[in-house]
């Protein structure tokens, strides 16, 4: 096969260091001046290798996967399931079978409630999320209770950011169904103990989801060590493309789930009176999949393992201490989310101006941040806030672009004293 | 140290002193007790919140506005510009300033060049080249609107 085999000579062959060459979006302008992009969190770049994978698809090998006979659906299929490999590999998964193609993050957790909770979850009983989720592992599982008579129980969050594990075990009972909780807030940058929180919840017999979305371009993630049933991430915020991520499941779990959604691919055999399901993990993928997305997710995962996870960590840690370092020189500036285990996000208000108004200043500046309330509005309202600014680092971001942030906010300043 | 930036164009035309000067000293920023209306308008996207109150007397002329609440620079000038300006309007008039500056907001009207009579308020034609920040801009209006049409909360998103 010549299609997108990971091979190991490519290994460690990237330097971080010259990677930002590797992404064409930073040879452009914005409003005059270079861009300075600090809103990975939202999504990151794409570099070459990545377009690549993309446009060799749909030039070469564009055809439907798991069906034709013919070469070019054989190339795609290889490719496709080339990529789910270098995936299960990425966060250490026993088996292929574990891996479900999914639109994102957002429709990984939405299969684990529509056919995880809506089988096994009923009325009294009792699920488990955080004060920091992100809406889209608050509102499936709110949908869920308002659906089954269920109840939401939320583990509190510090004035710093922290999860109180305490109080998270304390919340258990002889109801408590589900856990779900985010790996890394996207509003924080708060790295959570999952690994023990899930040790906490297997005590009681309890399944556990892992919304992984802004942890697999930061960290190593090793879903066996974490011992978590399910986790979910998305590609586009691991330098891959929109519309596609992953849902990793326990294939145990996932052998005792129903299909949520019904159509061709996922079915072995269909008459009108009975279908047969087809075996993982293609039972949850109905239909024909975002093909050229899932060899770009995979190409994308090959990136990151070129660099390497250690490297990533370190570059990212000192960009985060040097942010924090100079946000923290600005007279007026509270950071938001302070906890001792972050990844390169930084959050943060300053005296006198609306988020609204630095983020459009800024940009004005070449500098991208996201301001508002990150879609964790519960979490905003825990700590007091209707919006922050967000500036957010990836492997390839320079610290010249955290003092272009630094100058712009002074012009901020200026403008609005 | 001492910090001079030089701003960006775009910037001070956008943020300009007048607008700036709203901003930190917002006029007529009080409940008004009674209100014959009032209304809330909502940005859940950024948070902006702001309560307008108005009265009116026999012959649909506002005789008070007021407003509380908070948002970015750009809601709160407009606010309090929209406020001053209206005071002693017919509400027929006032609707046809709503117009005109939802217009000029969405760049749909040049302040400049099309016959309008937005005076003041041609400070918020900036927002027009910022997608994102028209909402700001008429969230205020937008509520005004609400509140002379007898509604109580909008929202914009
Ligand atoms: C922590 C977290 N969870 C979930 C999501 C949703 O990801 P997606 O929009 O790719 O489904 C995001 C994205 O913003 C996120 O930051």
């Amino acid at each position: 096969m010549s299609v997108n085999t990971s091979s190991v000579k490519e290994k460690s062959r990237i330097r971080i260091e010259t990677c930002r060459d590797d992404f064409p979006v930073f040879r452009r302008e914005v409003h005059g001046k270079p861009l300075a992009f600090l809103d990975n969190a939202a999504s990151s770049q794409m570099p070459y290798p990545v377009m690549r994978s993309y446009t060799d698809y749909h030039s070469r090998y564009h055809s439907n996967v798991h069906r034709g006979v013919h070469l070019l659906s054989q190339e795609a299929t290889d490719a496709m399931e080339a990529s789910r490999e270098t995936l299960r590999a990425l966060i250490n998964a026993r088996s292929k079978k574990e891996i479900i193609f999914t639109s994102g993050t957002t429709d990984a957790i939405n299969l684990v409630m529509q056919s995880y909770g809506r089988t096994y979850i009923g009325k009294g009983d009792e699920i488990i999320i955080s004060t920091m989720e992100h809406h889209s592992n608050i509102v499936p599982w709110r949908m869920l209770c308002d659906e089954k008579k269920a109840v939401l129980k939320i583990i509190p969050v510090s004035d710093d950011g922290v999860l109180d594990l305490d109080a998270y075990a304390s919340l258990f009972s002889e109801r408590t169904r589900f856990v779900s909780i985010v790996h890394v807030s996207n509003t924080l940058g708060t790295i959570n103990p999952v690994k023990k929180m899930t040790e906490i919840a297997h005590r009681y017999g309890v399944p556990v989801l892992v919304d992984g979305a802004q942890a697999v371009s930061h960290m190593e993630v090793n879903v066996q060590e974490i011992g978590c049933d399910f986790f979910a991430t998305s590609g586009h915020k691991m330098y891959g493309p929109t519309g596609i991520g992953i849902l990793y499941g326990r294939e145990e779990l996932l052998l005792k789930m129903p299909p949520w959604r019904g159509g061709g691919d996922m079915i072995l055999s269909v008459s009108f009176d009975e279908v047969l399901f087809n075996d993982l993990p293609y039972k949850f993928e109905a239909g024909t999949p975002n093909i050229s997305g899932a060899i770009g997710m995979g190409k994308a995962a090959e990136y990151i393992t070129a660099i390497g996870y250690d490297t990533i960590y370190r570059k990212e840690q000192e960009l985060l201490a040097y942010a924090t370092d100079r946000l923290s020189g600005i007279d007026g500036v509270r950071i938001i989310g302070t906890a001792p285990e972050k990844s390169s996000v930084v959050s943060f208000v300053l005296d006198g101006i609306h988020p609204h108004d630095i983020g459009t200043i800024l940009d004005l500046e070449g500098v991208a941040v996201r301001t508002g309330h990150h879609c964790t509005q519960p979490l905003m309202e825990r700590l007091g806030l209707v919006a922050t600014t967000r500036a957010s680092m990836a492997m390839y971001s320079r610290k010249e672009e955290i003092d272009q942030l630094i100058d712009a906010l002074h012009k901020a300043i200026d403008i609005f004293r | 140290m001492w910090h001079m930036h030089i701003v960006n164009d775009k910037t001070s035309q956008l943020y300009q002193q007048v607008m700036l000067d709203h901003n930190k000293t917002p006029r007529n920023y009080r409940v008004l007790d009674p209100a014959d209306h009032e209304a809330l308008g909502h940005n859940p996207l950024c948070g902006d919140k702001y309560k307008i109150f108005v009265n009116i007397d026999e012959h649909d002329v506002v005789t008070d506005v007021t407003f509380i609440g908070d948002g970015c620079a750009i809601s709160k000038a407009s606010a309090s510009m929209m406020t001053s300006i209206i005071k002693g309007k017919h509400v027929d008039e006032i609707d046809k300033l709503f117009h005109q500056f939802h217009d000029m907001a969405q760049g749909k009207l040049d302040p400049d060049t099309d016959p309008n009579d937005l005076g003041r308020l041609k400070i918020f034609a900036g927002v027009r080249n910022l997608p994102a920040r028209v909402k700001c801009a008429t969230l205020p209006w937008h509520t005004l609107h609400a509140a002379l049409q007898g509604k109580e909360k909008i929202s914009t998103e």
